[in-house]
């Protein structure tokens, strides 16, 4: 018979919530910051910043609709510049609030509940950026629905065996269903709002949006079904995501981008800055909506883990991407890596290397993981070096190819520097009118970890 | 305005309010086992013991949600073969015009599409909801059911349902309060 062992100190975690907390704290805490706070001049601060740079989108979708594409960067052969390199990297960031929401709930992460709304709002604003951007790209945005399946007069269809269409399909449904899933887990959370709101006009909105959910028990184990079987679905679909993004590189026949470590490579990137966007965007959250008892040390330093364990198999794609250009003896795949890392564009590909896989092995120590200022640096750094890593995928193979009668050079415009900071902006007041109207951490799930929530002492994976 | 319909039942039923999920439980399983079947507990976050103790194993969710997964998985086979064979069959090299590996991605989307979709109508449809009004928010206390209390409401529509009787059973289950749920 084992005796049970006592782990030593270092390996023991803490609680997901610190002690102290009952059912009508959590819920008053979490409700009180939407229902009761008043805004402060820190919040109308930082959504007057977020609000200019959206304007950037402004100008930069007008003036592109007025002159076209040409007002880009872009040129022949680099016709994929800005627009495609930040379409993979928003898409990418959203995929930690899909991993949190949805894989993390079925391996029964508990620690999870205080993070995936967040997140998930993250995932919904950051796929809102990241379609724009083909669309804009298209040139001719007003006629982006020619992308769709529909009986018309010109007698055409999408082609189906292209990466391109399948794209369509995957961000449009991950929009969809990330969505979906984030209204299905806000539904409960609305009724408390409207339980306890004081004024009769937040009452009625919050009591629509809730549809009249009573906390019955026979609506709860619907509800649990299906919010079961929505992650169920949306795990392989995160998945799915950005192997069809890879798919766009990985079936072109360009040296650099036809390899088969593209899918893998790319869910994990995705994964890797998605969690440095979580982990940017939450640390000051928590510190000035004094959230710390409920988003606790334990969640950053589990955060910072994973980003860890991401960057570390996007290092090892690094490594193999070079390693498959050495490997293949093809003249154009040897000459593409050698021109990634000694070429017009190897000061970018270098600040990658020292963003993405040197910065985060200084996660290996407790002390950063559990320091949220430097967590937060290392956050913001990874967040860059893996916007460069996509310029340097996008740009260097296509800049050189085959033919060097055919090379050229590509330089980002005023323009698409607008238009990206523009969906910085975006994203921004997103996230700032999120944090100010809705709940941002999930109430209910909140109150199944508390001491005495669970009638049965269930196993809880650490 | 409507006008109020003429109800033999004036009263929807008789609610009581406890103080944990435990008593709750034991509340639910008492009233099961005296007879009652027409009755519903609050709580305000799921509690899977509930789930026996009340006798509730819907699985219509799944199973629609897996009608949907399918349905959407042939839609989207269907309407990619469809769509390169027969409405713009274009014939390049001699390669198949189904070419089944190629149309897997969209087969796949379209899967988590529907089903999601699926899932998500089917689980609000199946709670009734939309319902802006209902009984139970008559009384004032049930607020806290979205907060921190627990609830037990027996319908009057249960034919085993005597106002007096019934008061009295609530009682012996030691709750905080009970309370009568107007219409």
């Amino acid at each position: 018979m084992p005796q049970p062992v006592e782990l030593p100190s270092r390996f023991q975690v803490g609680p997901v919530i610190d002690e102290g907390h009952s059912l009508a704290s959590i819920s008053d805490k979490v409700g009180g910051i939407v229902l009761k706070r008043k805004t402060t001049l820190g919040w109308i601060l930082g959504f007057l910043i977020s609000f200019t740079l959206l304007q950037g989108l402004m100008a930069g979708a007008t003036w592109l609709f007025i002159k076209g594409v040409g007002i880009w960067g872009i040129n022949i052969p680099v016709g994929w510049g800005f627009a495609i390199v930040n379409f993979v990297w928003w898409i990418g960031i959203g995929h930690a609030g899909t991993l949190i929401s949805a894989i993390l709930l079925l391996l029964n992460q508990s620690w999870r509940n205080a993070i995936n709304r967040f997140a998930e709002a993250m995932t919904i604003f950051a796929v809102m950026c990241a379609g724009m951007f083909p669309v804009l790209h298209t040139g001719r945005p007003w006629l982006a629905y020619w992308l769709l399946p529909y009986p018309n007069t010109m007698d055409l269809w999408p082609q189906f065996r292209s990466p391109l269409v399948w794209d369509v399909f995957a961000v449009s449904t991950y929009l969809t269903i990330s969505a979906v899933f984030w209204y299905v887990g806000l539904i409960p959370d609305f009724a408390t709002l409207r339980d306890s709101a004081k004024h009769r006009w937040k009452a009625v909105i919050f009591g629509m949006l809730a549809m009249g959910w009573r906390s019955s028990a026979r609506h709860w184990q619907r509800y649990e079904k299906a919010a079961l079987l929505l992650a169920g679905l949306s795990t392989p679909l995160v998945v799915s995501v950005h192997t069809v993004v890879s798919f766009d590189f990985a079936v072109s026949m360009l040296p650099g981008w036809h390899t088969t470590i593209f899918p893998p490579y790319f869910v994990a990137g995705a994964i890797y800055s998605g969690f440095a966007m979580v982990l940017s965007l939450m640390i000051p959250v928590r510190r000035f909506y004094g959230l710390e008892d409920i988003i606790t040390m334990r969640h950053l330093n589990n955060m910072a883990k994973l980003t860890l364990t991401t960057g570390l198999i996007v290092g090892y794609g690094y490594i193999f991407e070079a390693f498959f250009g050495y490997y293949s003896a093809d003249i154009y795949e040897k000459f593409m890596i050698v021109n990634r890392m000694t070429g017009p564009y190897a000061p970018f590909y270098w600040t990658l290397i020292f963003c993405n896989v040197l910065t985060p092995q200084f996660l290996w120590f407790k002390r950063i993981r559990t320091n949220p200022l430097i967590l937060w640096i290392i956050s913001l750094v990874v967040n860059v070096g893996m916007w460069l890593e996509r310029f340097v995928i996008v740009i260097t193979s296509l800049h050189r190819d085959f033919l060097p009668s055919s090379w050229g050079i590509y330089w980002p415009t005023i323009w698409d520097w607008a238009v990206y900071f523009g969906t910085i902006g975006l994203f921004l007041t997103c996230i700032f009118l999120f944090i100010r109207a809705l709940p941002m951490i999930t109430i209910f799930e909140l109150r199944m970890l508390l001491p005495g929530a669970r009638l049965v002492k269930e196993p809880v994976v650490q | 305005m409507s006008i109020q319909p003429i109800d033999e039942h004036p009263l929807y039923g008789l609610m009581a309010e406890f103080e944990s999920p435990g008593e709750l439980v034991e509340a639910a399983r008492l009233t099961r086992e005296a007879g009652f079947r027409k009755f519903d507990a609050f709580s305000p976050y799921p509690i899977h013991e509930l789930d026996d103790a009340m006798d509730l194993h819907d699985n219509r969710v799944s199973l629609y949600t897996l009608i949907g997964g399918l349905i959407g998985c042939v839609g989207g086979f269907g309407l990619a073969s469809w769509v390169q064979a027969v409405a713009l069959p274009l014939n390049i090299g001699g390669r198949p015009l189904i070419s089944a590996p190629m149309y897997i991605p969209i087969t796949f989307e379209c899967t988590v599409l529907v089903g999601g979709l699926t899932a998500a109508i089917s689980m609000i449809m199946m709670n009734g909801l939309p319902s802006p009004y209902h009984p139970v928010f008559n009384v004032e206390r049930f607020a806290n059911a979205s907060r921190n209390k627990f609830f037990l409401c027996i319908e009057s529509a249960d034919p085993h349902f005597d106002r007096d009787a019934t008061a009295s059973f609530l009682e012996s289950l030691n709750p905080e309060e009970v309370a009568e749920v107007a219409r």
